[in-house]
């Protein structure tokens, strides 16, 4: 966004020229293997502990080193960070760090006019123009013109950096990113030493050697940026005003699995997480699997199905059992998701979305299994369904489906998508005694004991761990008798069971709050988003609010059940603006509940919302 | 259970009408595991009984134990997540040729190679018999059902040969019919620390009657089977044949005695059950009708730690390796600063 590099302050006297801005969008790229996605985390890194907020956006291809130089081999990272609070990754980079002329070609239109671009100059190489349909080398031929370019051989500095070393030609090219990263770091005054940290925590024990030249290299690339004067000055993005206390920077997908190991704490269960490899959930296996010393059990099994049956498996145990997924995998999960229903058992089941259908869009982000997810079982088989807002926000979904599941015996589907699950923000580390406790109770009283006799207010049955004495019973997905459990083929008792399955989910809006709203409950627009288009949606809001726009934003939580005050909310504005990366699911689902003439605002293109885009649905619906 | 209250049979029974047809073996298997499991003194409420889909897989329901029945193939994934996070009950799997070997294949191999401690008994019918009566990956090629008016012409699974391959420790094979040899098969699967597989021959008498009466009926089985025994010599036919391998594994029947064109006993095969290595197993596993007398009994018993086991050692040590576990420690991980 061309606004947010506005300079408010001038420049600063001493050494070093610096223009101090409100924010930055930085975007770096080059081949998939070029190293793109560390170079983008270690600057968000140093950009959170200089005190940034800061948001991003990782998005590579699907493949892991697709062809060198390739259009669509090219992999990319932007940062928004800024001294204020960051809702969204940016609209538009204002800085492009191109590693080769893919890079270039793939990212220069999303780049903001008069931006800026470091390019390595030395991959405009005859091939390396041809592969990426360049007729004549862009440097050169005035192409550029419009932009600030910065042309920098980083890749023979780094040759030049390393040469005394023993290091051979192709390890001392990969460690031409941290030259890229170096220059960076200078052009935006970042504290040097978490690099450094990092890079050495990251090489030392398996290549101690590479640890050397990257950092080598790294300082080279920042030494470079005060030396070589093609930068006159660098750039300044001072601390935001966040809330005090201890952060972090977090992902969602090692959100949600802090949050797992978090809830199962609180309700005083072991946690058993079964997954199987899928792009972009795998993390959560990953990251669960470093806790398994807070007695966290993980199982990497044989497929989508045995990971659901072994989550399901364990929660009849007496554990929380959980599984996570992304739609092709969750679609596997279907029928023993509708087994867990028949048997109520606590069961999370997380979907992290990625683009559909099919394979579809392995490595990119959307909404559209929002449907899949509420409907997508055979017979009425009503799971509850919650979706996580932003990176951090994944925490507290994973914490409230797990207290939520065990509370009403049901599963529970916290949806996630590919943007929340590698995207970053600082978190602030909450504090223990914020969070009650919520311990699961087990049944032992044999007396007057039936499976399926029901707690009058949350209509749960209860959770008998096998073991214990005088309580054996049998459960199954046949239809059970009401009170039994046994099987019942009896016309009324399917009826009453398929109603009672329903109305134990309606039961969940019990736990819930007003929908919170960002503006008055009542205007022109309300904005009703869920899930990760949160960003973009408050940004948009806020700003058309500050120029007079009466809008206002909810972003809703639970999407099965809805809230209960929605429907008298959506009757208070005169339209209704439903942005969702998908083709229109929420907004189907609002237009049914409610009969509200609710307009869809879809995106399906892999990519997050930008602000703009909502923006200008916005005021496009205000003016007619 | 107390030893002082002896179990009987029918306090694993249920009060549940079992709904099998009139005739059909798997009521001779439900009545075997009860008898069994009373003589066993098994704890009733520290057992569980996971089933999947079919005919089998009902059983469950006639048991006292806790159990579930669940979804078609998957009964192995449910068991497992169970006994990983439940090492101290007893688990036992019900399934079916199409259960397990169908729709189910993939993960009867991962029980297999993990060695998860289930005790999986596999009711071998050779058809579907809850769909009625199409063939089933186990059922003989030409195989006329109303799925393959043709005949079928696939080519079966033999369950012993496909658990073999997939690692399996403990592998048996029995018959509905024959009860005292079941109850014992049973027995020893019930003390395998592992993975147990016993194959039950069982008829079903409305959609492939007489599957195995070849090789079961009062008149054959002394010709047809071959008990394996521990130790003991590959006998049948009352001690007059036995089987001797010879070359590279080849097995071959011979006539038993010191006469002409006989074998002395000493040159028939000796069963072992304890082999390291599975080519035996695998090679018995290949003697089949009408060439071959059937193998019945355990095929192999070997030890291998068992995958529950692993992962709960695994858990204790890294508990072990991590004093700080509470929550602040969980979420104070990375790189951390502090804003004023």
């Amino acid at each position: 966004m061309a606004t947010s590099t506005t300079p408010t302050g001038q420049e600063t006297s001493g050494a070093r020229p610096t223009i101090e801005v409100e924010s930055v969008v930085i975007r770096f790229a080059g081949d998939s293997g070029d190293g793109m996605q560390l170079t983008g985390s270690e600057f968000t890194k140093a950009s959170a502990v200089a005190g940034n907020d800061l948001s991003t956006l990782p998005d590579y291809p699907a493949e892991i080193r697709a062809p060198t130089g390739t259009l669509f081999g090219v992999s990319g990272f932007q940062l928004q960070f800024a001294s204020h609070e960051v809702f969204t990754p940016g609209d538009q980079p204002d800085v492009l760090v191109a590693m080769n002329p893919a890079a270039l070609k793939t990212n220069l239109p999303d780049l903001v006019s008069g931006g800026s671009i470091i390019v390595n100059t030395a991959a405009f190489t005859k091939p390396n123009l041809t592969k990426a349909k360049y007729g004549s080398n862009p440097i050169e031929d005035g192409s550029l013109e419009g932009y600030q370019v910065f042309p920098v051989d980083i890749s023979g500095l780094t040759k030049e950096c390393l040469k005394d070393t023993d290091l051979n030609a192709k390890s001392i090219d990969r460690c031409k990113n941290y030259f890229a990263l170096g220059m960076t770091f200078w052009m935006f005054n970042r504290p040097v030493d978490t690099a450094l940290k990092s890079i050495s925590q990251k090489f030392a024990k398996k290549r101690p050697e590479l640890a050397d030249a990257n950092i080598a290299v790294f300082k080279a690339g920042y030494h470079y940026g005060e030396t070589a004067e093609i930068f006159t000055q660098s750039i300044e993005v001072k601390r935001a005003e966040i809330a005090p206390g201890r952060y972090r920077n977090i992902m969602g997908n090692s959100a949600t699995a802090i949050g797992l190991v978090t809830g199962a704490a609180l309700a005083e269960v072991p946690l058993v997480y079964a997954g199987y490899p899928i792009t972009p959930a795998s993390t959560i296996l990953h990251e669960l699997s470093r806790y398994r010393g807070y007695g966290t059990t993980t199982l990497q099994v044989e497929d989508e199905i045995a990971a659901a049956g072994a989550a399901i498996g364990a929660s009849f145990g007496g554990a929380m059992g959980v599984t996570a997924s992304s739609g092709p995998g969750i679609a596997l999960k279907a029928e023993a998701m509708g087994l867990a229903v028949s048997l109520e058992l606590p069961l999370v089941v997380v979907n992290v979305q990625r683009g559909g259908p099919s394979t579809g869009l392995p490595t990119k982000t959307e909404q559209s299994d929002l449907l899949q997810m509420i409907y997508g079982r055979n017979g009425e088989s009503p799971v509850a369904v919650l979706a996580a807002r932003t990176p951090s926000d994944c925490f507290h979904c994973a914490i409230e489906a797990v207290r939520i599941a065990i509370k009403y015996m049901t599963p529970v589907v916290l949806m996630t998508d590919g943007y929340l699950a590698n995207g970053a923000e600082p978190w602030r580390i909450p504090k223990v005694e914020d969070f009650a406790p919520f311990p699961a109770r087990f049944r032992t009283d044999p007396a007057g004991f039936f499976p399926y006799m029901r707690d009058e207010k949350t209509l749960a049955r209860a959770w008998v761990k096998p073991g214990t004495p005088g309580l054996a019973h049998r459960v199954g997905g046949l239809e059970k008798d009401a009170l039994t459990g046994n099987v019942s083929y009896d016309p009324d008792n399917h009826q009453k069971m398929c109603e009672l399955r329903r109305d134990k989910i309606l039961r969940i809006r019990q736990e819930m709050d007003a929908v919170e709203v960002n503006g008055e409950r009542e205007g022109d627009v309300l904005v009703v988003g869920w899930g990760s288009t949160y960003g973009a949606i408050t940004k948009a809001v806020n700003e058309l609010r500050n120029g007079g726009t009466k809008v206002s934003h909810a972003h809703i939580r639970w999407l099965n059940p809805l809230p209960p005050d929605l429907g008298e909310l959506l009757k208070g504005f005169r339209r209704v603006l439903v942005p969702e990366m998908n083709l229109g699911q929420l907004v189907r689902l609002l237009r049914s509940e409610y009969l509200v003439d609710a307009v869809p605002l879809n995106k399906i293109q892999g990519k997050p919302f930008k602000v703009s885009e909502v923006t200008a649905a916005i005021q496009a619906l205000l003016a007619n | 259970m107390g030893s002082e209250i002896k179990l009987k049979k029918k306090d694993f029974q249920s009060d549940q009408d079992v709904r099998w047809c009139p005739g059909c073996g798997d009521y001779s298997i439900l009545a075997q595991v009860q008898k069994t499991f009373a003589e066993l003194e098994v704890n009733r409420d520290e057992t569980v009984i996971i089933s999947g889909i079919g005919c089998s897989s009902r059983f469950p329901y006639y048991m006292t134990t806790y159990g579930m029945h669940s979804i078609h193939g998957r009964a192995p994934t449910f068991a497992t997540g169970l006994k990983v996070s439940r090492p101290d009950l007893n688990v036992w799997v019900i399934t079916g040729d199409g259960d397990s070997l169908s729709i189910g294949g993939n993960h009867l191999i991962h029980a297999m190679r993990r060695n998860v401690d289930l005790k999986i008994l596999l009711f071998n019918n050779r058809i579907y018999g809850l769909t009625k009566g199409q063939y089933s990956p186990t059922s003989e090629p030409g195989k006329r059902t109303p799925s393959t008016p043709l005949g079928s012409i696939d080519n079966p699974f033999d369950p012993i040969n496909v658990v073999l391959g997939a690692g399996a420790t403990f592998v048996a094979r029995a018959i509905d019919t024959d009860t005292k040899h079941l109850q014992e098969m049973l027995k020893r699967a019930a003390n395998h620390k592992g993975t147990a597989i016993i194959e039950i021959y069982q008829n079903c008498n409305v959609f492939n009657d007489g599957a195995f009466v070849q090789i079961t009926s009062k008149d054959v089985r002394d010709d047809q089977q071959v008990r394996l025994e521990h130790g003991q010599p590959m006998v049948f036919a009352g001690g007059a044949k036995g089987i001797r391998f010879s070359g590279l594994g080849t097995p071959e029947v011979v006539e038993v005695g010191d006469g002409d064109g006989q074998v002395p006993l000493d040159q028939v095969a000796k069963h072992d059950e304890t082999l390291q290595s599975p080519a035996y197993a695998f090679a018995l596993a290949q003697l089949k009708y009408p060439d071959f007398p059937t193998p019945v009994g355990v095929f192999r018993a070997v030890d291998r730690p068992t995958y529950d086991e692993a992962v709960n050692t695994q858990t204790r040590q890294a508990v072990e390796a991590t004093p700080k576990r509470d929550l602040a420690s969980l979420w104070n991980q990375g790189e951390i600063w502090d804003a004023k």
